[in-house]
């Protein structure tokens, strides 16, 4: 197999629940060595075809390929090979952390003298050592999702797929696990991860497309998809609740694009500084203003309507 | 880079997953031990030679000593109830709390082979509580022959007969109030009560009495008494045999539609 080979190729995949389309024809590729992204609200579709990729759930149709082989027809050899991260911690609580690794590596069919010597190296990784012997139950959220993670490498899979890994965890703990996965990244292993938050996405991800209703609204790296489908720059502008609406047909020629959220105004614009100058002149008393980057957020705004996270 | 997980023969596979189980049960058996080892003590002690010593051996008895007439059958109750309680809650969990069953089913191992692992871990479990119990109540006298040794594994097919299906309902349920708490008022209990443990069914009114014969408990308990005391032709032993194993298979035919369905979402 080349370097470039296609790890996942899915063509017109179809889930289904009763008459409910949980995901509606997607057509996905991802290659080696890569960090694919699905982003995407809560129902978008991103958790059930991310458990179509790990031969957990049959296909309802189109076509899909995982390492190569089908998963209908050869789901256990691919799984020997793939490393999965449930969006929601499913670890032995009552047995230690140590014990979690050395049970689930046996699964893979790995050695006893395998397990053990594995479980030392991913203990080390997921900075748990001191924790070896202790049961996991009373871990942090932080420490149980590390374990999870460690445990998905326990059979050092070509493949990993990370369903919401941060989701839950606080600013310290998200850091930690980004930066172990940009380390597995490093060393060649190719990464899916899902996410409805666009910093992560923006952070793991050299490609990702974007999933709404079950559907892929967008495909590209994380800096193409800003170029393509938002401006450089967002003006944020905060009213008072009742003068919101008032002030958006003053701001409607000043820039690209104005889109009214609950809470406040964006404005895209490419020189964010000089459309609020110009809205001041115009009387435009905001109680507070904001220039930043676009990002994912904006993205997915712009070619949904709706916000990641509400 | 290549993976280093593989897939190995099923057998191999059931083996890892009764490795863990293995591991789970080796930090928490002492919570096990009193229901299965002591409970059937107290109770032999109890009807046996308590209640047992107000009986005089007659024709309901076998012409046996109550307490030598009652071990067989506390034998197979008691794999009914270990067969149960490791069929229910653990299963359930496995599904719902902590979520095991989908991690595993997430490596190469398949939804088939980890059911096949939970019942014959189930199956272990009922026929070492059988045997421990039967070579400490021999101790005391109450078993009076080797044959006993082999109600061990017949109260293990009869354990079987119900727990599987319990599997089944485990890996339907979602609430696990309501639906563990019947099966045990509704269907342990008067099997425990009517279906030939502490008398002979004969000595019920005719018409009840298919109510015990379709129970697994019944013909756990004449298996059980017979193998100690003979007394009973082959075919009929083969009839009770296979009566069981068609309640076991059925058993696991449906608990692995049920895994199937909740685990291959």
């Amino acid at each position: 197999m080349s370097d470039d080979a296609v790890l996942v190729q899915a063509d017109g995949l179809v889930k289904r629940f009763g008459d409910f389309e949980a995901v509606r024809g997607i057509d996905v590729k991802v290659r080696r060595g890569e960090a694919f992204g699905f982003l995407g609200p809560n129902g978008a579709g991103k958790s059930s075809t991310m458990r179509m990729i790990a031969c957990t759930s049959p296909r309802t149709a189109g076509e899909l390929r995982v390492l190569g082989m089908d998963p209908d027809r050869q789901g256990p050899r691919i799984r020997a090979r793939l490393g999965v991260v449930p969006q929601q911690d499913n670890l032995d609580n009552e047995l230690t952390v140590r014990q979690n690794l050395q049970v689930y590596g046996r699964y893979f069919g790995l050695s006893r003298a395998q397990v053990r010597d594995r479980a030392t190296e991913l203990l080390r990784f997921a900075q748990l050592t001191d924790r070896a012997d202790d049961q996991v139950d009373p871990l942090s959220g932080g420490m149980k999702r590390r374990l999870t993670i460690a445990r998905s490498l326990v059979n050092e899979p070509e493949l990993l797929l990370l369903d919401e890994p941060t989701t839950g965890l606080d600013p310290q703990a998200r850091h930690l696990l980004w930066d172990r996965l940009f380390r597995l990244k490093q060393s060649g292993v190719t990464l899916i991860v899902t996410t409805h938050y666009m910093d992560e996405a923006e952070q793991l991800c050299d490609r990702l497309v974007v999933m709404d209703g079950g559907r892929i609204v967008a495909e590209g790296s994380p800096a193409g998809l800003i170029a393509e489908h938002s401006s450089r720059e967002v003006l944020e502008l905060r009213f008072p609740i009742d003068q919101q609406q008032a002030n958006v047909p003053l701001l409607h020629d000043l820039a690209e694009r104005v889109e009214v959220l609950p809470d406040r105004l964006l404005i895209y614009t490419d020189d964010g500084e000089s459309v609020l100058a110009q809205a001041s002149r115009r009387g435009v008393r905001p109680t507070s203003s904001l220039v930043r980057r676009s990002t994912l957020e904006d993205v997915f705004l712009r070619l949904t309507g709706r916000t990641l996270v509400d | 880079m290549a993976a280093t997980g593989r897939t190995v023969h099923p057998v191999a596979a059931i083996g890892f997953v009764l490795e863990g189980l293995w591991t789970w049960y080796r930090r928490n058996w002492r919570s096990t031990a009193v229901s299965s080892f002591l409970t059937p003590l107290m109770f032999l002690t109890a009807m046996g030679f308590g209640l047992g010593s107000q009986i005089r051996p007659g024709p309901a008895t076998d012409n046996l000593p109550y307490v030598v007439y009652l071990a067989p059958a506390v034998l197979v109750g008691l794999a009914v109830q270990v067969s149960t309680g490791e069929s229910s809650f653990p299963v359930l969990g496995s599904f719902k709390w902590d979520q095991r069953y989908y991690a595993i089913t997430a490596t190469p191992v398949t939804v088939d082979q980890l059911l096949a692992a939970q019942v014959v871990w189930v199956a272990l479990r009922v026929f070492v509580s059988g045997l421990a119990y039967v070579l400490v109540a021999a101790l005391f006298g109450a078993f009076v022959n080797a044959g006993a040794l082999l109600a061990v594994p017949i109260s293990m097919l009869a354990g079987l007969a119900f727990g599987t299906w319990v599997v089944a309902l485990a890996a339907t349920v979602n609430d696990e109030g309501n639906a563990f708490g019947n099966a045990f008022r509704f269907v342990v209990v008067p099997m425990t009560l009517f279906a030939g443990t502490y008398y002979p069914i004969s000595q019920l009114p005719a018409w009840s009495r298919p109510l015990a014969w379709v129970t697994p408990l019944w013909h756990g308990n004449e298996l059980a008494r017979a193998a100690e005391f003979g007394g009973m032709s082959l075919l009929t032993a083969a009839g009770h045999v296979a009566y069981l194993l068609v309640l076991v298979a059925g058993g696991v035919l449906t608990a692995r539609w049920r895994f199937h369905v909740r685990l291959k979402v």
